[in-house]
């Protein structure tokens, strides 16, 4: 039995500080297959109750050990339609691997790199068309094309049920685009899984914000039997502290979308600029925060120093964007917060009041609270500051549809189950629901929209009969 | 892909272009921007509409060539495209029955205005516009404006037209009685007007124009302080009660990427496309 789990190359620290390729590089085929090997094929697996979409994992890596690569990805699309994105985004470590019995000795399987290689596998080899039912004639909408949006399109799609996605922004992918940079999710990649969607006759309408260009009760008046809301996070969360509209402050949101969205740091070959100067504190212990980081240092920063109110324990980042984050130099100050930014006589920032603070009961999201030092205020000089605490779900859907219920936070009120809203035909799923989580989970929420979807108009179709 | 359906020169840099985007055209209500993005490599900006024509399906924008982005589209002519429109975005002017109303615009931004005239107009308003510009020729729909005005007023800095400042306003203020205002210009003007109207508790409103990136409700650069509470402008504005407006902030926010819009505008010159 090896207990250590097969190492993914990366890309060095040196090289990759400088650029904006994909630190992780893969597995290699050979690599794959030792690595599928040390699976112990257990008879009752704990790692697929540990997968929010139920992939039948102990299979696909004994393909992969068998060296039977399609059928490996075959088995993960029976229940993943976007397996390259979630192979290098979910947060494994707290899922499927964190049940694999392995992890008990040793090392739990890398099920996420798998996953990945065997997605990379079936990409550069070409993707096959996946098999659809029979046309249904339904007609469903999709609001956004993020990976909740995505997902329930591609099961409805497979359904046999006819797809109109509706994306806002100029490309499609939602937060896959726009949020997560290139270094973790090559576009390219994101591109590849769209074509797929594409593959089984979804059509998608980008620059089509809706809300604004259409109204649900519009959408519905153009036939469609039912729509699924996947909208995504929205307005980001600010601090409401002294001095937060000064130059050079960002929210995580306008940074990464500037970088990964609009392309800035190929600026001025993309027209969108962006400022990062030499010392950089990015505010929030979450993978957005390490992104922006991350970010801000391939930008040229000199210093980049995460902000974060709690310990390192409670910080919500994956382990491994952690471990990222520091071997590429961004240094952390945890249990500390801002209490305000001091501004230079342009009105840009120049430095940030903070006040340690100490750890005390647990409060209602389970982890024990920040609870302020007195006395402890100190400033730290920095010229450039981001603000990645957190989004509300994105308003242009609740604002613009009557009879929508909303909780205060602005969510989408769902059947937990079932993704149904207080309007028929209406399901949402993802950010617009739960506030800013992970993709994986928002996935897992337009496949079940999606199932449910199909079901209401199964039923639909009886009654009309 | 959207097609550009017609384009005019209204005055030197300033260029009207209507472009077919059918279901924005049906949407449209005066006050509301789009975002645009003229390629593939370029950047998204608002822009505050200038009309729409619901029966050709088209929308109109104005816009002064000042940056890389109007530049291109400035360049841009009948038949050819703009990669993505974005709309109808931000919420419409409201349009009431305040009685008399002081239209003041400038620049390129009195296109909108007059789109918002009309509207007041249709709804029973008397209209008393000022319209300038920084020189005479940059003034711009003196004949629109003039169709729907009770009394017109040009303002030139350079003073080659009418007044060369709004020192006029203040009497005007003083001797007739205004219900309601509107303005739309650079963030001087819309400052100036608001302190002029302040006096007379006269509502007056300003449709603000801040940087944005996506304009769709996620980035927050837009994001302006009303009355000491950050709004954003694309979700909750673009129109705003002057009166409660941090102008002083909006204004070094706007110039955040200026030294950067240079460069921008320096390479395009020496390179084209080719960089």
């Amino acid at each position: 039995m090896i207990k250590k789990a097969i190492p993914i190359p990366k890309q060095s620290v040196e090289e990759r500080i400088h650029n904006f390729y994909e630190v992780a590089l893969g597995y290699s085929e050979d690599q794959a297959v030792m690595e599928a090997s040390r699976c112990l094929q257990c008879p009752n697996p704990f790692c697929v109750g540990g997968c929010p979409v139920e992939i039948d994992i102990p299979t696909f890596i004994q393909d992969i050990k068998e060296r039977k690569f399609d059928e490996a990805i075959m088995k993960i699309k029976e229940k993943n339609s976007l397996p390259a994105i979630a192979g290098r985004v979910c947060p494994q470590e707290e899922q499927c691997q964190k049940m694999c019995v392995m992890g008990k000795a040793g090392d739990p399987i890398t099920i996420g790199r798998l996953e990945r290689f065997v997605a990379d596998y079936e990409h550069q080899r070409g993707v096959k068309a996946p098999q659809k039912s029979r046309p249904t004639g339904k007609r469903v909408v999709v609001v956004g094309s993020g990976p909740a949006g995505l997902t329930a399109a591609a099961e409805l799609a497979k359904f046999g049920h006819e797809v109109t996605i509706f994306e806002a922004l100029h490309t499609t992918g939602g937060v896959l685009m726009y949020g997560i940079p290139e270094f973790r999710l090559p576009k390219r990649i994101v591109q590849s899984e769209v074509d797929y969607i594409k593959k089984l006759g979804v059509t998608i309408n980008t620059d089509s914000l809706i809300g604004k260009l259409y109204t649900l009760d519009e959408l519905f008046g153009h036939g469609f039997d039912a729509i699924f809301i996947g909208s995504g996070a929205g307005l980001p969360r600010f601090l409401r502290i002294h001095g937060e509209n000064l130059c050079g402050i960002y929210s995580a949101n306008e940074f990464l979308i500037r970088v990964n969205l609009m392309k800035a740091y190929r600026f001025p070959e993309y027209d969108t600029p962006i400022w990062v100067g030499k010392k950089v504190a990015v505010i929030g212990g979450g993978n957005v925060a390490m992104d922006s980081a991350r970010c801000a240092l391939r930008l040229g920063a000199e210093e980049v120093w995460i902000i974060y109110r709690r310990s390192r324990q409670e910080a919500p980042a994956r382990q491994e964007e952690l471990e990222n984050a520091e071997e590429e130099g961004i240094k952390f100050k945890f249990l500390t917060n801002p209490l305000k930014f001091l501004s230079d006589q342009y009105s840009w920032v120049r430095g940030m009041e903070c006040i340690s603070m100490q750890l005390g009961e647990p409060d209602e999201s389970g982890r024990r609270r920040p609870i302020p030092i007195e006395g402890s205020e100190f400033i730290i000089d920095v010229d450039t500051v981001i603000v990645a605490i957190g989004q509300t779900p994105n308003p242009m859907i609740p604002r613009t549809t009557k009879g929508l219920q909303t909780t205060k936070w602005g969510g989408i009120i769902v059947e937990e189950e079932t993704g149904k809203t207080s309007i028929e035909g209406v399901y949402a799923g993802g950010d617009i629901v739960s506030g800013a989580a992970t993709v994986i989970s928002a996935m897992g929420a337009g496949k079940k929209a999606a199932k449910a979807i199909h079901e209401y108009l199964s039923n639909n179709k009886a009654e009309m009969k | 892909m959207y097609k550009i359906a017609s384009k005019k020169e209204l005055a030197p840099d300033i260029k009207l272009i209507e472009v077919y985007a059918k279901q924005i055209a049906r949407k449209a209500k005066p006050g509301n921007f789009i975002i645009l993005r003229v390629d593939d490599k370029g950047e998204r900006i608002p822009i505050t509409l200038a009309g729409c024509d619901i029966n050709k399906g088209t929308i109109s924008i104005a816009f002064h060539e000042v940056g890389k982005t109007t530049i291109k589209l400035g360049s841009l002519n009948r038949g050819d495209h703009v990669m993505n429109v974005v709309g109808p975005l931000g919420n419409a002017t409201k349009i009431g029955k305040y009685g008399r109303v002081l239209c003041v615009g400038g620049g390129v931004m009195v296109a909108p205005l007059c789109f918002q005239a009309v509207a007041l107009r249709d709804a029973g308003n008397e209209l008393i516009t000022v319209i300038g510009a920084r020189t005479e020729e940059q003034v711009i729909l003196r004949k629109e404006m003039k169709k729907i005005s009770s009394e017109l007023f040009i303002v030139t800095d350079d003073n080659s037209e009418g007044y060369s400042n709004l020192d006029f306003l203040k009497d005007l203020l003083t001797t007739t009685k205004i219900d309601y205002a509107m303005v739309m210009g650079p963030l001087v003007l819309m400052k100036e007007v608001t302190e002029l109207t302040r006096p007379y508790n006269i509502k007056t409103m300003v449709n603000l124009n801040p940087i944005m990136v996506d304009g769709t409700g996620m980035c927050g650069a837009c994001r302006v302080t009303i009355g000491g509470e950050t709004k954003f402008t694309c979700t909750d504005g673009p129109e705003f009660d002057g009166h409660l407006v941090d102008f002083e902030e909006l204004e070094v926010r706007r110039r955040m990427y200026v030294p950067k819009e240079k460069i921008a505008v320096l390479f395009y010159r020496i390179f084209g496309e080719n960089i």
